[in-house]
C-alpha cells in the first residue's frame, strides 16, 4: 500500500498505513506527551497524556490509539491541545504523592518531566489522596504503588513480552490496584525491564535503593558478558564506582529488553571475594606482594617447568567470558612458549569433532531474526534460562504462528507454547534426537539400531514443512558426553529441512574464542594447526605440571570439579588471573594475580552470530586490580616473547583482525557413528542454573536470592515420582549421592519434569562441587 | 600670588587645624563600635552562618537524603552517602560539609524540602586541626541540637515572607 499524507503541526509528512499519530510524530521527531503508549507494547490508551487537537474532531484525540487517515491534520500545540493536556496531567497528580525528594525516580521521572512541561503550578483538589498497600514482590524489585499512575505498561510487558501474567490490574476508575494475582515473587527472568518501563517511582530497583540519584550518575555503554547474545547495556557510574545497570537498545542483539542476569550481575562486582593485591604462595604462606614481584614470579615459575619438563606441560584454561582481546593474548603467550594446550570449552567434554566447525560455532540465523522463524526445535536448550531474550524472541515467533519443538533432558516449562516434546534422560538423549533424525534419513547406516516412533516422524514432518526452520542447540546439548553426535544429528536435521542450525554456546565470548585461537586446533583468526594441542578435558585427565588459568573457578565452572581441583592440586605450578578469590583457589595456586572484571577492562566481545561488540572500561580499576589484557601483555614482555607492545586493546584487536582476513573458513562437515541403544542406569542432569553461570552472577546477592525463589531449593536431587519408588527413597529423605568415587548427601524432591533413569543436581552451586560429571552416571541410594 | 597664600596657609597651620576640627567632631559624637566579643551587632533572622541538621520534635533526623542541597550546591561542598535504613526509610550514611569550599550563599536550605540543613547565626568559630573544616554529619545535628530554638524562632520569623 502507498503511503499517506498527514501533516502534523503543519509538518507534511508521510507515513504508512495504519500507524498511529504518535509513531509518525516519533519517526518526524515531533514529541507529544505519553505515558502509557510504548513502541514494544500493544496500545492501550488509558493514560490519556497524549490527546492532540485534530482537524474537524469536536474533541481532542489520544495520539498513540488513532490511526492516521489521508489528509490528517494534528495539532501537538495547539490551545486545544495544551488545554486537554494540561487537564489531564492534573488528574494524574491527584492521586500521586508529592514524595519526589524520597523517591527514587526523582530526577528520571516521566511523571516530574512532563509536569514541568505540561503541568499546572497548583492544584485544585483539596481532599484526600488514596494509598495502596505495597507488595514483596521478590528481591529485585522494590514497589511503591501509590506512586503508580495505572499506565498499565508493567502488566502488558509481562503478558505481551515475558509470557508471564504476574502482575495486573484489579479494580476500577479510583480503585484500580496494580498487583500481583499470586503473592509470590516475580518468576520471570527479565522481570527487571519493568523498572525501566515504569514512567513513576511505582517500581524500582531494589538493589539500587536510595544509593544514587540520576543526576549524579555517569553513563556508559558496555556490552554484558553473561550469555551468547551480546547483550548491549547502559552501566551507569558514580565516582568511579558502578551503580547500576540499565537497557540499551540494539535492533541487532537484545531488542529493547535485558534480561536480569545482565541487569543485576554488577552486584557482585564488589563483593567481599573481590581480589586486591597480587599474591604469591611462598613454602605454603600466602602473602600479599607488588605487581612486579608477582609477575616475576610467575613467569619464572612456569619458565622453570618449561625447562624441566617441556612446554606441553603448561595448560592454559579461560572462563569463556573473556575478551577477545584477552584469548588472543593468552593463547599468543601460550603458543610462543610452545605449547597449544589452551582450551575455553570448560563444561565440554566431547571434542571429537572440534574440526568439523567453520571459524567458530555459529548461531546460523541473525539474533534479531529469531522471531521471524516458523519452526524450532530445541536439542538440549533451557533456551529460557541460557538465553532469556532468545526465548522472549522465540516466544514472539510463536505468537506470529511458529511451532517449537523440544528434545531435552527436562521437561522445562517454557514461556512459549511447546508443540511437541521428546524428554529422555542424559544417556538416553542421543538415541530419542535420533528417531527424528531417522525419519528424515532413514538410509542412514549409523542409525540402523534406532526406532522411528510416530511422534518422531510427526516431527520430522512438521520440521520439514516449516518455512524456517531453526535447530538450535542449547548448554546441555553442548555438554553432553556425546555431543558430537548430536551436533552431527542436529546439522542432518537441519539440513534436511532445509533449516539453519544454530550453537547457543556458554558464556560471553565463546565465538571471540574460536576467531583468536583460544582452542587448542586452531590458531588466532581460524588457521588449522598442523599439530593441535590438548583440549579441556585431555589437559585435567592427562594432567599437566603447569596451568596458566584466566578467571577459572574449577569447583564451579569445569565439566568434573571435582577431576580439575584434583589435577590443578597436583600441579607444580599454577598461575592464576582473577577476579575473585575462593578457598579453592588458595589450595591450588601459587600466584594470584587480580584482574578486572568487564566493567574495568576495554574488550571485544563476539556474539553467537558472529556480531562484535567492542566497549570501553567504565568504573576505575578496584584496589591494585588491573585488567587482563595489560598483565598478559607484560607476562608476554617479561617471558621475553616476540610481539608483547601493545598500548592498548585496539592494537590487539587489530592485529587478530589482519589475521581474520587472510584465514580460510573451514567446510562444515560433522561426522556420525554409530547410535547405540542405551544402557539402563541412573544419569546426572547437571544443569548450570540461570543465576551460576559465571562468578560473577554466583556473587550477585539479590540473583542469588531470586534463584532460591525461583528454582526452589538447588541443593538437592531431584527425581521423578517413579524413580523415588525405584530407589526405595521418600521426598525429603537426605539421599547418599555417588559419582567417580566421591559421595555426597542431599535432600531428594520428588520433580515429574525430570525423566525417569535420570536425577537433576545442579552444578555450579556449592553443595555439588565435590561431585564428578555433569552428564554422567551417578549413584542414589539410602 | 599663590605661592604666598601657600606659605601663609602652611604657617598658621590652617590644615592642621581643619584636621582637628573634623576629629574634634568626632570626639563628641555617639560611638559606633561594637566592643566584640562582648557586645554583638544586631543580626538578621536570615544570617547566613555555620550550617546544621535539624530533627523533628520527636528526636527523628529531617533530612531524607534527597540529595537536593548536593546538586544545588555552587561550591560542590556537600558530600552524601544513602542507604535504606533499618526501617527502611531513605536516610544518610554520610552527609559532609566542607566548611573550605562553602561560600554561604545559603542554597542547600533554600533546595531542602523538608527544612532539614539550614544555616545558623553562628559566626564565629574556628578550627585548630586539618581535617576539622569538615562538617560531618554527627557534628551537624549537634549544632542542630543546640541552637533550634534560635533556628526555630528565626524561621517561624521568615515565615511569612515565604
Amino acid at each position: 500500500m502507498s503511503d499517506i499524507e498527514i501533516e502534523i503541526d503543519g509538518k507534511p509528512l508521510k507515513a504508512k498505513p495504519n500507524s498511529m499519530v504518535i509513531q509518525v510524530a516519533d519517526e518526524a521527531g515531533i514529541y507529544i506527551p505519553r505515558f502509557c503508549y510504548h513502541k514494544e507494547l500493544s496500545v492501550a490508551a488509558n493514560c490519556r497524556m497524549c490527546l492532540v487537537e485534530m482537524e474537524k474532531s469536536p474533541k481532542a484525540v489520544p495520539a498513540c490509539a488513532t490511526p492516521i487517515m489521508p489528509g490528517m491534520k494534528i495539532f501537538t500545540r495547539s490551545p486545544k491541545a495544551l488545554a486537554a493536556q494540561k487537564a489531564v496531567m492534573e488528574f494524574l497528580l491527584i492521586n500521586h504523592p508529592l514524595d519526589c525528594p524520597i523517591c527514587d525516580q526523582g530526577g528520571e521521572c516521566e511523571l516530574q518531566d512532563l509536569s514541568l512541561g505540561y503541568g499546572s503550578a497548583n492544584s485544585y483538589f483539596t481532599f484526600g489522596k488514596r494509598s495502596v498497600a505495597d507488595e514483596d514482590i521478590g528481591p529485585l524489585i522494590e514497589t511503591e504503588m501509590t506512586r503508580c499512575i495505572q499506565c498499565t505498561r508493567c502488566v502488558r510487558f509481562g503478558d505481551e513480552i515475558a509470557g508471564l501474567r504476574e502482575l495486573g490490574a484489579t479494580g476500577r476508575g479510583e480503585h484500580m490496584e496494580i498487583g500481583t494475582y499470586v503473592q509470590h515473587a516475580i518468576h520471570s527472568e527479565v522481570s527487571g525491564n519493568i523498572i525501566d518501563l515504569c514512567p513513576v517511582g511505582a517500581l524500582t530497583s531494589k538493589p539500587f535503593r536510595y544509593t544514587a540519584r540520576a543526576w549524579e550518575l555517569n553513563q556508559f555503554p558496555s556490552i554484558a558478558p553473561h550469555d551468547c547474545l551480546g547483550t548491549n547495556i547502559h552501566v551507569h557510574t558514580r565516582t568511579g564506582k558502578v551503580m547500576r545497570v540499565v537497557s540499551r537498545e540494539n535492533k541487532e542483539t537484545n531488542g529493547t529488553w535485558i534480561a536480569d542476569r545482565e541487569r543485576y550481575s554488577y552486584l557482585g562486582l564488589y563483593h567481599g571475594d573481590r581480589l586486591t593485591k597480587p599474591m604469591i604462595r611462598e613454602h605454603g604462606v600466602w602473602k600479599d606482594t607488588d605487581w612486579q614481584t608477582a609477575l616475576e614470579f610467575a613467569v619464572k615459575g612456569l619458565q622453570d617447568v618449561i625447562h624441566q619438563d617441556g612446554a606441553e606441560q603448561v595448560g592454559a584454561l579461560a572462563t569463556p567470558n573473556s575478551t577477545t582481546e584477552e584469548f588472543f593474548l593468552l593463547q599468543k603467550i601460550m603458543r610462543q612458549l610452545g605449547s597449544s594446550n589452551i582450551d575455553h570449552r570448560l563444561r565440554q567434554i566431547d571434542f571429537s569433532d572440534q574440526d568439523s566447525f567453520s571459524l567458530f560455532p555459529e548461531l546460523e540465523v541473525p539474533i534479531a531474526d529469531l522471531e521471524n522463524c516458523s519452526t524450532f526445535l530445541l536439542v538440549g536448550s533451557n533456551l529460557q534460562k541460557e538465553q532469556p531474550l532468545a526465548a522472549i524472541s522465540v516466544r514472539k515467533a510463536t505468537l506470529k504462528g511458529a511451532s517449537v519443538f523440544a528434545v531435552n533432558m527436562m521437561d522445562y516449562r517454557f514461556n512459549f507454547k511447546v508443540a511437541d516434546k521428546k524428554i529422555a534422560a542424559p544417556h538416553e538423549f542421543v538415541f530419542a534426537l535420533s528417531g527424528i533424525a531417522k525419519a528424515f534419513l532413514p538410509e542412514l547406516s549409523e542409525l540402523s539400531d534406532v526406532l522411528v516412533t510416530e511422534q518422531d516422524r510427526l516431527i520430522a514432518e512438521r520440521l520439514r514443512a516449516g518455512e524456517k526452520t531453526v535447530i538450535l542447540l542449547g548448554a546441555l546439548a553442548l555438554n553432553h558426553p556425546q555431543a558430537a553426535l548430536i551436533r552431527w544429528l542436529a546439522h542432518h536435521i537441519a539440513k534436511a529441512s532445509h533449516g539453519a542450525f544454530g550453537i547457543l554456546t556458554e558464556g560471553g565470548n565463546a565465538s571471540g574464542a574460536w576467531l583468536s585461537g583460544a582452542v587448542p586446533h586452531r590458531a588466532a583468526g581460524g588457521d588449522s594447526l598442523q599439530q593441535a594441542g590438548m583440549d579441556a578435558q585431555t589437559m585435567l585427565q592427562q594432567a599437566r605440571q603447569a596451568y596458566l588459568l584466566l578467571n577459572v573457578e574449577p569447583e564451579f565452572d569445569c565439566a568434573n570439579p571435582r577431576m580439575t581441583i584434583e589435577a590443578l592440586e597436583a600441579a607444580k605450578f599454577v598461575v592464576s588471573l582473577s577476579v575473585f578469590k575462593s578457598p579453592a583457589l588458595e589450595r591450588f595456586a601459587n600466584v594470584i594475580l587480580p584482574v578486572g572484571p568487564f566493567t574495568e577492562t576495554a574488550g571485544t566481545l563476539v556474539n553467537a552470530a558472529g556480531q562484535w561488540q567492542s566497549f570501553r572500561g567504565v568504573a576505575n580499576a578496584y584496589e591494585e586490580s588491573r585488567p587482563a589484557w595489560k598483565v598478559l601483555r607484560v607476562m608476554g614482555n617479561l617471558f621475553h616473547l616476540q610481539g608483547f607492545d601493545y598500548e592498548s586493546a585496539e592494537e590487539v584487536l587489530q592485529e587478530l583482525k589482519l589475521l581474520l582476513k587472510q584465514s580460510p573458513a573451514h567446510a562444515k562437515e560433522f561426522k556420525g557413528t554409530k547410535v547405540k541403544k542405551p544402557g539402563n542406569f541412573l544419569s546426572r542432569i547437571g544443569e548450570i542454573p540461570i543465576y551460576a553461570i559465571d562468578g560473577l552472577t554466583r556473587r550477585a546477592e539479590a540473583l542469588q536470592a531470586t534463584q532460591s525463589i525461583i528454582e526452589g531449593d538447588l541443593a538437592a536431587v531431584r527425581v521423578h515420582s517413579k524413580t523415588v519408588e525405584e530407589l526405595g527413597l521418600r521426598s525429603l529423605d537426605v539421599a547418599k549421592v555417588q559419582q567417580n568415587g566421591c559421595e555426597i548427601r542431599l535432600p531428594v524432591i520428588i520433580d515429574d519434569r525430570v525423566p525417569l533413569r535420570a536425577a537433576y543436581i545442579a552444578g555450579g552451586i556449592k553443595a555439588t562441587q565435590d561431585l564428578g560429571e555433569l552428564l554422567g552416571p551417578v549413584e542414589i541410594s539410602v | 600670588m599663590q605661592r604666598f597664600i601657600r606659605f601663609i596657609k602652611d604657617f598658621s597651620f590652617l590644615d592642621l587645624l581643619t584636621g582637628l576640627g573634623l576629629t574634634g567632631r568626632y570626639l563628641f559624637k555617639r560611638k559606633v563600635t561594637v566592643q566584640y566579643p562582648e557586645e554583638k551587632t544586631p543580626q538578621s533572622p536570615r544570617f547566613r552562618g555555620i550550617h546544621a541538621l535539624r530533627r523533628y520534635s520527636n528526636g527523628e533526623e529531617r533530612c531524607i537524603a534527597c540529595k537536593l542541597c548536593e546538586a544545588v550546591c555552587p561550591a560542590l561542598a556537600i558530600t552524601i552517602e544513602a542507604e535504606p535504613r533499618e526501617d527502611g526509610s531513605r536516610r544518610t550514611t554520610l552527609y559532609d560539609i566542607d566548611l573550605f569550599k562553602c561560600v554561604y550563599c545559603g542554597m542547600c536550605e533554600e533546595a531542602c524540602p523538608v527544612d532539614a540543613i539550614v544555616l545558623t547565626r553562628n559566626h564565629d568559630y574556628h578550627f585548630e586541626n586539618r581535617g576539622e573544616n569538615i562538617l560531618t554529619k554527627e557534628k551537624l545535628l549537634a549544632i542542630g541540637d543546640k541552637y533550634e530554638g534560635q533556628i526555630a524562632a528565626d524561621r517561624a520569623e521568615d515565615e511569612k515572607y515565604r
